[in-house]
């Protein structure tokens, strides 16, 4: 059958900046205070409601899905791509415009929703197959194949909190994988589990869409699975859409373009104001920066090198100043920490430092840096500012990347492109 | 074949919520039979648990009362109390577990979609299951005390949907105030604590002044309590209280499922 799946018109979704996950509940204690307040400054004669901030998750968004087709959904974090989902999932309302699906949808935004520790690999089979849509007499037509397909044959009355890890992702995804909607929407599930494993979701994902006619929206920051899943991408850009069209040509653009913002922090010297350059009386932060190809880029392709900028305002005669970045993936784990040992002796003025990072050294992954400035002699700082930058690593298609053909996950924080010497030939004493 | 159509814009859920709700009814039986079995898990304390703890109270009630020298009524007081604490105790858990389990269950919500009216409805039916194994402490202490049941007993299950309406209705507003605000958490064991002495548990409804009765009978306990201790003989059957009871369970019920419903649609966003 011909026609599309999901047709978006005009989605926009509004947040009050109260409402965002930061500050994300309302305490009924200071909803009475405020509105004590409020009456008070009513009766005091002194108008002004505080103003609340809005933020555009969503803006009129505009495309269509045809059906049987895969597309993914690119974009850096906050772009909008969650909020995509959930509202196509109908777990948020959109504030405007409207969504029309055609078939039966599944939404798989996290692999083992609702999995009780306590409960058994058999009963959490029924309970998540039924959180995900599934019909008690479906499910336990397809128990066994999802029991085959998760291997955990010997555990299925075990509580799953004693499963390890592996077993546990397992059996959540295998039941996902069974599900058959028509059109099915996935999040970035496929980022857990182990590599063995991975490749038979993804093999399993695209097996249902070429075979089935199956519509899959996948979002998704493997930039390697987007393009071997899908033909067509959709690119958002803070809320709104960027482009649409082949997947190759749109994660080409994606990573070329979509980054300026975090790629650049900046501070005033001299100032006062709240963008005061931070530091001391010998030494404050100017600027920043994370460069790949020359360009300015929040989003790095791991398989070629990059630079770290720091830009500083030397305010009296020091020696011994050393610059320093560490680098600490999105689980809070340091990568490496690298300091310039130089005697570093600078007169008073404006200075440039680069730390140049060779290709194949990060990990897919959202890498947050920071930058101190120190003094060696004596040990003070003057400048630790963590989180000052972030980007986001992916892996495109280079010529030869780590992981090789391989396209599910890879392990390791880092992501090193060491050399493997040539195979030589070894005397054999069993062959005189 | 005809494939279904849905249409997904703001205000629009409001249309399918009921047809979505009886698409849902397995996760429904689902989650209620996922919290009995968790609760159940370690069966010899939890089934322990439910007659245990309004054993435990009513022991407490009938020396109290004991002292106080409370008029007894017709029957035994043990038999007076433990009619009034079961369903006062199922009350009270299931408006407890209710009103908390948006917030507990705030993964599941935030993640899948289904007319999350279900889950405060299955916490409530837990709470149901522990007052039916409760019922053999009733049994129990009216055999012990030779009070047998006359024809009246058929007419509990009558007052327990009146007690199930009840809980649900309050039960759906706590649990709509407690995911907006959330410390009102702090405050609901406080609330379910008077409303315990706003029931008549403890006492009998009778002794308030007759000017009075229709007025307490809002709370719809009242006519619950009374109801069930109709049933086992021990009071006269007061047609007004129980018709102000039914009324008030029934405006509880309407008005908690409306202002679920209003709250529920922005309910992901603020978990």
């Amino acid at each position: 059958m011909s026609g599309s799946a999901i047709q978006v018109e005009g989605l926009s979704k509004r947040y009050w900046l109260d409402q965002r996950p930061r500050e994300r509940y309302v305490a009924l204690r200071d909803v009475l205070a405020g509105a004590a307040k409020g009456f008070a400054r009513r009766l005091s004669g002194r108008g002004g409601s505080a103003t609340r901030d809005e933020f555009w998750a969503l803006r009129d968004l505009s495309f269509e899905i045809p059906r049987g087709e895969a597309v993914a959904v690119v974009g850096r974090n906050g772009a909008g791509k969650s909020t995509l989902l959930k509202i196509l999932s109908r777990i948020v309302e959109p504030t405007a415009g409207r969504a029309r699906i055609r078939g039966r949808v599944a939404s798989l935004l996290e692999v083992g929703t609702g999995f009780h520790p306590e409960l058994t690999g058999r009963e959490n089979i029924y309970l998540n197959g039924a959180i995900l849509g599934m019909r008690r007499a479906e499910i336990r037509r397809k128990f066994d194949d999802i029991v085959a397909f998760a291997e955990v044959e010997r555990f299925l009355d075990t509580p799953v909190k004693r499963y390890s890890s592996g077993m546990y992702v397992r059996l959540a995804f295998a039941v996902a994988a069974f599900l058959e909607p028509e059109i099915l929407v996935v999040d970035e599930v496929l980022a857990v589990g182990d590599a063995t494993f991975q490749k038979k979701c993804l093999g399993k994902m695209g097996e249902v869409t070429a075979a089935d006619g199956r519509t899959v929206l996948f979002v998704s920051h493997n930039m390697s699975a987007v393009t071997q899943l899908c033909r067509k991408a959709i690119w958002l850009k803070g809320g709104r859409l960027q482009a649409v069209g082949d997947a190759a040509t749109i994660v080409r653009d994606y990573l070329a373009h979509d980054a300026e913002q975090v790629a650049e922090r900046t501070w005033d010297w001299p100032s006062d104001g709240p963008r005061q350059a931070p530091g001391d009386d010998r030494v404050r932060l100017l600027a920043g920066r994370e460069y790949q190809d020359a360009e300015l880029s929040g989003v790095i392709d791991i398989n070629r090198p990059m630079e770290i900028e720091v830009e500083f305002q030397v305010l009296r005669p020091v020696r011994d100043l050393i610059a320093g970045c560490t680098f600490t993936n999105s689980l809070g784990t340091c990568l490496f920490n690298r300091c310039d040992w130089k005697p570093n002796q600078l007169g008073p003025g404006r200075y440039r430092k680069r730390l140049l990072i060779p290709a194949q050294v990060f990990a897919e992954d959202r890498v947050s840096v920071l930058i101190q400035l120190v003094f060696y002699d004596p040990d003070v700082g003057s400048v630790l500012q963590p989180d000052i930058l972030h980007f986001e690593t992916v892996d495109s298609d280079a010529e030869s990347p780590v992981r090789g053909h391989f396209k599910g996950v890879w392990p390791g924080v880092l992501r090193l492109g060491l050399p493997w010497a040539d195979a030589e030939r070894i005397p054999d004493p069993a062959v005189p | 074949m005809l494939e279904p159509e849905l249409v997904i814009e703001a205000g629009r859920t409001e249309r399918q919520y009921w047809r979505d709700l009886w698409r849902y009814r397995e996760l429904f039986y689902f989650l209620a039979w996922r919290d009995i079995l968790v609760r159940y898990k370690q069966a010899a304390i939890g089934i322990a648990w439910a007659v245990l703890r309004p054993l435990m109270m009513m022991a407490v009630f009938t020396l109290v009362s004991r002292r106080l020298k409370l008029p007894e009524g017709g029957v035994p007081y043990p038999v007076l109390i433990c009619a009034a604490i079961l369903p006062w105790q199922f009350f009270a858990s299931a408006v407890a577990e209710a009103g908390n389990s948006l917030v507990e269950n705030a993964n599941l919500l935030t993640k899948v979609y289904f007319p999350r009216v279900i889950v405060p409805g299955s916490a409530v039916i837990v709470s149901l299951v522990d007052f039916l194994i409760s019922t053999v402490l009733l049994a129990g202490v009216m055999a012990w005390f030779h009070v047998w049941p006359t024809w009246r007993i058929v007419a509990m299950p009558l007052f327990l949907a009146l007690a199930f309406a009840a809980a649900a209705g309050l039960g759906l507003w706590f649990a709509a105030l407690n995911a907006k605000y959330r410390d009102f958490r702090y405050a609901l064991p406080f609330l379910i604590q008077l409303g315990l002495y706003a029931s008549p548990v403890l006492y009998l409804s009778s002794l308030t002044p007759e000017k009075w009765r229709l007025l307490y009978a809002i709370n719809p306990m009242v006519g619950v309590i009374d109801g069930f201790r109709w049933s086992v003989g021990a009071v006269d059957f007061h047609w007004p209280t129980f018709l102000v009871s039914c009324a008030s369970a029934a405006l509880l019920l309407f008005s908690g499922v409306q202002n679920f419903r209003r709250m529920e649609r922005g309910l992901a966003d603020l978990l």
